[in-house]
């Protein structure tokens, strides 16, 4: 008996020495460390899930290790939607009674991870109605919200948590009664993708591809008639890890046949920062392997499933021509219905007018109008336009697409009606909005309401 | 500086004053009392916002008039209101201590979320008002934690002040008339 007991002591230690080197191999030498995910994450962080330090940066630390996560990738989008409810609004001491029902100093607190059961399409993890739990009030101050269901801030159109730049009061009333079609409907023309200044434009001559490689036939010429050569941008600007040194002509052992995006970001710093930072991108910001759209969880074209996401995967190395990858490179992977109805709709219909030389510059809408839209930002007192990379920036909720694409050409009101309507995103906005979103008219009624009221006043009524 | 070192300083106090107690001699604290320490915050905090009011807001906004200021001022291009730059302020020391914490309130707020919550917020903001000239001094506990709180009249100090508030669609009160108290600054310190 008492012999029996040690060798299942002794076993017992075996199996408890090898399962803790089998775990301990798996996570700190294997690439392999599904085994430690410990529910699905949401659809925003899917892609990193296995790269686990991603988000969980040390061992130690809790929540406040976990927020530094959060706010190192989302900080900067929330600071510039002027997030409604920041941090600092909750670490208020006046405010600590209500963290008792939300503790709203964490992003957690409302988006946990690993818990695909409660996740909703925001990446919210709460109920509708937590909206409740500090505006319960609210028909007090706000007689014309009384009797709505606390589920239908949000939903509704109305409202969102953190960014209401496109919904607020004054801008509703500012933008009220425009038309659905703006008088001029033109997104802004892009300025060139880089500030960086070349000498000269080059021709083929000036080509300084070391002469002991072999390359297709076709690139010389695709080279020759993109902007890299009527900017001065020669082979080894991309092709060399050390490109500005690199001088024409020269040879090098340091030649790259396949730059990635690094090299890329010595020019287009916010272009690949912007990619980094999206969907396409986020696998190689987090050291994993390039993002495919078989690891997507949108519906994907099928022979596409196997391309590797880089910025060539939809720019065309050498042609790096603009026009393909506002439409043809996306349309080349995604294959969901909003996807599919492009080619019918108006939108698609203006484009082709554009690029075909029939419309002006900035009259048609590609995909990459809406979902690489041209952002305008002051440089030493002057507007540069440059192309948000991150095409996920401006896609959740719906209504942050509003104000930097849709009223380039749309009235407010059926920006915001559109944008709501399930059915016409769907069909890549084919028909008219079935719904009519009601914030605009009643913060109008309010403002009526205001002015007859101080109208009284001051006449003593 | 250590953002622990002020709280850190008004333990050291607290236990000095109990040590003090116990032994029943009478020495002067080695650090600072919290209402010197509120009311220097007070004096720093006053004087930027009458600053900013004066020279800034009504000098180039309703003097000169070369800018607007507005509620907006991201989309309006404009100058933050004097409220708003007071926050700005606020948020930004949230986000670097827990030392302490202000904000700016009013019995007559035009946002709603700037109305007193708390009963010692709302005690003292009717002291200031029906007392001018003076402060209002307690502690309180919230989520658990004791604090000192003052609360220190905010006065209408520049024709700026007294317009915008009169004027604003969401104002509860457009009688407010140069030197009145129309609120007051909560500075909260955790004990």
């Amino acid at each position: 008996m008492r012999m029996s007991n040690t060798l299942l002591w002794i076993l017992w230690a075996l199996v408890t020495l090898a399962l803790c080197g089998w775990l301990g191999y798996r996570l700190l030498l294997s690439d392999d460390n599904e085994i430690f995910l410990l529910g699905q994450t949401s659809h925003g962080h899917h892609q990193i899930e296995l790269a686990c330090t991603s988000c969980h940066t040390s061992a130690f630390g809790g929540q406040e290790v976990l927020q530094d996560a959060c706010m190192n990738c989302h900080g900067d989008a929330l600071k510039a939607a002027q997030d409604d409810h920041p941090r600092s609004k909750f670490t208020d001491p006046r405010n600590a009674d209500r963290l008792a029902e939300i503790d709203a100093r964490y992003c957690v607190a409302c988006h946990r991870e690993h818990k695909p059961e409660l996740t909703g399409e925001m990446g919210v993890t709460r109920p509708d109605d937590f909206c409740f739990h500090c505006h319960a009030n609210i028909a007090e101050t706000r007689p014309s919200h009384a009797g709505m269901e606390f589920n239908t801030c949000a939903s509704a159109g109305c409202h969102n948590y953190h960014d209401n730049t496109a919904l607020y009061e004054d801008f509703l009333l500012t933008h009220a009664g425009q038309p659905d079609f703006l008088e001029k409907m033109r997104v802004p023309v892009r300025h060139p993708a880089t500030d960086e200044v070349h000498a000269k434009a080059l021709t083929l001559a000036d080509i300084d591809m070391p002469k002991t490689l072999s390359m297709d036939s076709a690139i010389p010429s695709q080279w020759q008639h993109s902007a890299h050569a009527r900017s001065g941008v020669n082979c080894s600007d991309c092709h060399n890890d050390n490109g500005a040194e690199y001088g024409a002509g020269s040879q090098t052992s340091a030649w790259i046949d396949k730059p990635d995006h690094n090299s890329c970001r010595s020019c287009h710093q916010e272009q690949v920062s912007g990619f980094l930072s999206g969907m396409h991108g986020m696998r190689l910001a987090a050291g994993l392997t390039p993002m495919r759209p078989a690891l997507s969880w949108k519906p994907m074209r099928e022979q596409a499933a196997d391309i590797t996401l880089s910025c060539n995967s939809c720019h065309l190395a050498h042609d790096y021509n603009p026009v393909p990858a506002a439409t043809e490179s996306c349309l080349g992977c995604h294959a969901d219905n909003h996807s599919l109805a492009y080619k019918n709709s108006k939108h698609a219909a203006l484009w082709q007018q554009e690029i075909s030389g029939n419309a002006d510059s900035g009259s048609g809408v590609s995909c990459a109008t809406c979902h690489l839209p041209r952002e305008t930002h002051k440089k030493n007192g002057k507007d540069v336009v440059r192309v948000q990379h991150n095409q996920n920036h401006n896609l959740r909720p719906v209504e942050k697409m509003a104000r930097d694409v849709c009223m380039h050409c749309h009235g407010l009101d059926f920006t915001l009606d559109a944008l709501a309507d399930p059915v016409l995103r769907a069909n890549n906005f084919q028909g008219r909005p079935a719904t009519q979103i009601k914030s605009i008219r009643m913060a109008e009624e309010r403002l009526r309401q205001q002015q007859e009221s101080r109208q009284n006043r001051s006449t003593g009524q | 500086m250590n953002s622990k070192t002020p709280r850190f300083t008004l333990i050291t106090l607290t236990s000095l004053a109990l040590l003090s107690g116990c032994s029943g001699e009478t020495e002067a604290p080695a650090g600072i009392a919290p209402q010197k320490f509120t009311d220097a915050l007070f004096a720093v905090m006053e004087a930027d916002r009458t600053v900013y009011t004066r020279k800034v807001v009504q000098r180039l906004a309703n003097e000169e008039k070369v800018i607007k200021a507005s509620e907006h001022w991201s989309d309006d291009k404009a100058l933050p209101l004097p409220a708003q730059m007071f926050r700005f302020g606020s948020e930004a020391v949230a986000e670097k201590t827990d030392a302490f914490s202000y904000t700016l309130q009013s019995i007559w707020p035009i946002n709603e979320q700037n109305s007193p919550k708390t009963q010692m917020e709302r005690d003292g903001l009717q002291y200031v008002v029906d007392n001018p000239g003076k402060n209002f001094y307690g502690e309180e506990t919230l989520g658990g934690v004791t604090y000192f709180t003052a609360v220190y009249p905010d006065v209408a100090v520049s024709p700026a002040c007294v317009s915008c508030h009169n004027e604003h669609r969401d104002t509860p009160r457009s009688d407010f008339k140069i030197g009145d108290v129309m609120g007051g600054v909560v500075i909260r310190v955790p004990l």
